[in-house]
């Protein structure tokens, strides 16, 4: 009987088929045993508190979200300005010919200098960045009403607002910077073309 | 080391460590020496006249560079450039990583870190150091370079005055995607703002499509912790975008559906382009140098290896082409593998010198088709007021016929 058996091609076929369809089989378990598997969320780290929140968050937008309560002017602003800023910025913040001072021009004069009455986009960003890192000997140290004041100075003296206006929550936001509408936002992606 | 910064390599004022000095001792009781050990170090010789006749210092603590050789960071005021005439390969060591901060480096407690994540999430975080690391970890190597990173003036710079602000590290840490999974992010968050802890309390807006693609949070720099001046214990990672972005010391994130407009973003990391004013250019144009040879080296007549760094913050280097003609022909230069995305690529060129007078330049092509400009090509797209950021001109070496090799500055204003 054994000997009437004849082995063909098919045959060899058919078992190897199986053979691989029962190898697969077999190691399908110990295959996604071994792929990772992430948990829904590590658990790590803490819930932060709004009060640990608040500590930290004091940055502004220029629709005028973070701006806190307080206000200012430019002839309070002036004497802060005197006093706390004029060392690195010049007397009056307008850049000197020949004398390169520890910060940059601040005020619009006769040079071409880029100025905040020149160059910043949005007033809002006098109120954050003066908040957070001037006087650069002691960043952090003003209060608002003095960061409203200064803001309000540097902007009369800009000739963006009036002398007397004052700078607040409110207020600051609606300033309408002069180099606001020079802003482009970079839309290069790639490819051949110098832009 | 920081006096000597502008010197030659000088062995005379090397200090010697006690250990150093322990083993000096310990072989000078074993093979009696003539001279005293500090006078062979004060008169600057080599420590023995024959190495292989002397036992040298016994293992260290910590290793340290060869008496003979000496690269240090440039620094100015605001910031330090790395050496890339001294070094041979990609990887940037981590003390000549170029440094450029605000406020200077701040010294900050690693008990005490926090990285604080929150605004449009459903639960805002907090995460200590220890946190941090807790996290599947990622390791990548890509570049950094400095927005501002071009100079330019007079024939005697070197690579490191010219465009020393970009350096390359292998970084480790958690994907920034990782952390977002744990808060729950808004779908209509479009931007986040990253905060450093230091003096500056510097902050940057960063589209969140980032965040979601490769950005990092690294606390480890080729191999260990990252230094205080690159962000210790932790700093925000952003291949291929502006250093700037990749905020260093960051003590918090606030998720948000608007830029901030910072102060990094608009009086400063923006420039004319004709009549306009650019801003929020993340990407690092593709860019490439000759570091060898470059001033102050010199070169022999006969076979000379050119070799440089190519980089794109757009993706892979895809060709270097370098010149040795003046830009009249050029030649596909070899690249060294692995080609990473957003990384410093080594190329090399062998070229044979015949003395004669000539510029040698190298231009990239990245994977996008993207080739590196001339300055005339840069000012003829953005006008003549170019300013100084996002600068990748093609930079030229003139060697001269007695082989010295300077720099060939172009007028640019």
């Amino acid at each position: 009987m054994f000997k009437k058996f004849k082995v063909r091609r098919s045959h060899v076929l058919i078992f190897a088929g199986i053979i691989i369809i029962g190898v697969m089989i077999w190691l399908w378990p110990a295959f996604l045993s071994g792929r990772e598997k992430w948990p829904q969320s590590f658990g790590y780290g803490k819930t932060a508190t709004k009060e640990e929140i608040a500590a930290l968050d004091i940055d502004v937008r220029p629709d005028g979200k973070g701006l806190p309560a307080g206000s200012g002017n430019a002839e309070l602003g002036e004497v802060i300005y005197t006093n706390k800023c004029a060392s690195c910025h010049g007397a009056d913040g307008k850049e000197i010919k020949g004398v390169k001072l520890p910060g940059p021009p601040l005020v619009t004069g006769k040079s071409k200098a880029k100025t905040i009455g020149n160059y910043w986009p949005y007033a809002t960003t006098l109120f954050d960045y003066i908040h957070r890192a001037m006087p650069y000997n002691a960043p952090g140290s003003l209060t608002n009403d003095e960061v409203y004041s200064l803001s309000a100075w540097l902007l009369s003296a800009n000739k963006v607002i009036k002398s007397g206006e004052v700078m607040n929550a409110q207020t600051l936001p609606k300033v309408v910077m002069p180099a606001q509408k020079l802003f482009i936002v970079d839309d290069r992606k790639g490819g051949p073309e110098v832009k | 080391m920081e006096q000597q910064q502008d010197k030659p390599v000088k062995i005379t004022q090397r200090k010697i460590s006690r250990r150093t000095l322990l083993g000096g001792a310990l072989a000078a009781a074993i093979i009696p020496v003539t001279s005293s050990f500090a006078k062979y170090v004060q008169v600057g010789v080599p420590l023995v006249p024959d190495p292989t006749k002397q036992p040298g210092p016994l293992p260290g603590t910590l290793g340290k560079r060869s008496l003979f050789e000496n690269p240090v960071k440039k620094p100015s005021d605001i910031s330090s450039r790395t050496p890339l005439q001294d070094l041979y390969s990609t990887i940037t060591p981590s003390d000549l990583h170029f440094e450029r901060h605000h406020a200077g480096v701040p010294t900050i407690d690693p008990n005490k870190y926090e990285l604080l994540i929150h605004g449009m999430v459903e639960r805002p975080m907090k995460f200590s150091l220890h946190d941090l690391k807790r996290f599947p970890s990622v390791t990548r190597t890509c570049f950094i370079e400095c927005a501002g990173n071009f100079r330019t003036g007079k024939e005697e710079m070197t690579a490191q005055e010219i465009l020393g602000l970009t350096s390359q590290s292998e970084w480790t840490g958690v994907m920034l995607s990782t952390l977002f999974r744990e808060l729950g992010v808004d779908p209509k968050a479009t931007w986040f703002l990253a905060e450093g802890g230091d003096a500056a309390v510097l902050t940057r807006s960063i589209p969140i499509h980032k965040a979601w693609d490769d950005a990092m949070i690294v606390y480890a720099q080729n191999g260990e912790a990252i230094r205080p001046e690159q962000g210790y214990p932790a700093r925000l990672l952003l291949p291929g975008w502006e250093g700037n972005t990749n905020v260093k010391w960051i003590r918090r994130i606030e998720i948000s559906d608007a830029p901030y407009f910072t102060r990094e973003e608009t009086s400063k990391y923006t420039y004319p382009v004709k009549d306009k004013i650019r801003m929020f250019s993340f990407e690092m144009d593709a860019r490439s140098i000759i570091t060898y040879p470059s001033f102050p080296q010199k070169v022999e007549r006969g076979w000379i290896e050119i070799r440089g760094i190519a980089w794109s913050g757009r993706g892979k280097v895809e060709k270097v082409e370098v010149s040795t003609d003046a830009g009249k022909s050029w030649n596909e230069a070899r690249l060294q593998g692995p080609i990473l995305e957003k990384a410093h690529t080594y190329f090399r060129h062998l070229w044979q010198w015949d003395g004669s007078e000539t510029e040698i330049l190298s231009r990239v092509t990245d994977e996008t088709g993207y080739t590196q400009p001339t300055l005339k090509q840069l000012i003829d797209a953005r006008g003549k007021d170019i300013g100084g950021y996002h600068m990748n001109p093609v930079t030229s070496w003139r060697v001269k016929r007695d082989g010295t090799v300077v720099f060939k500055p172009e007028s640019y204003k």
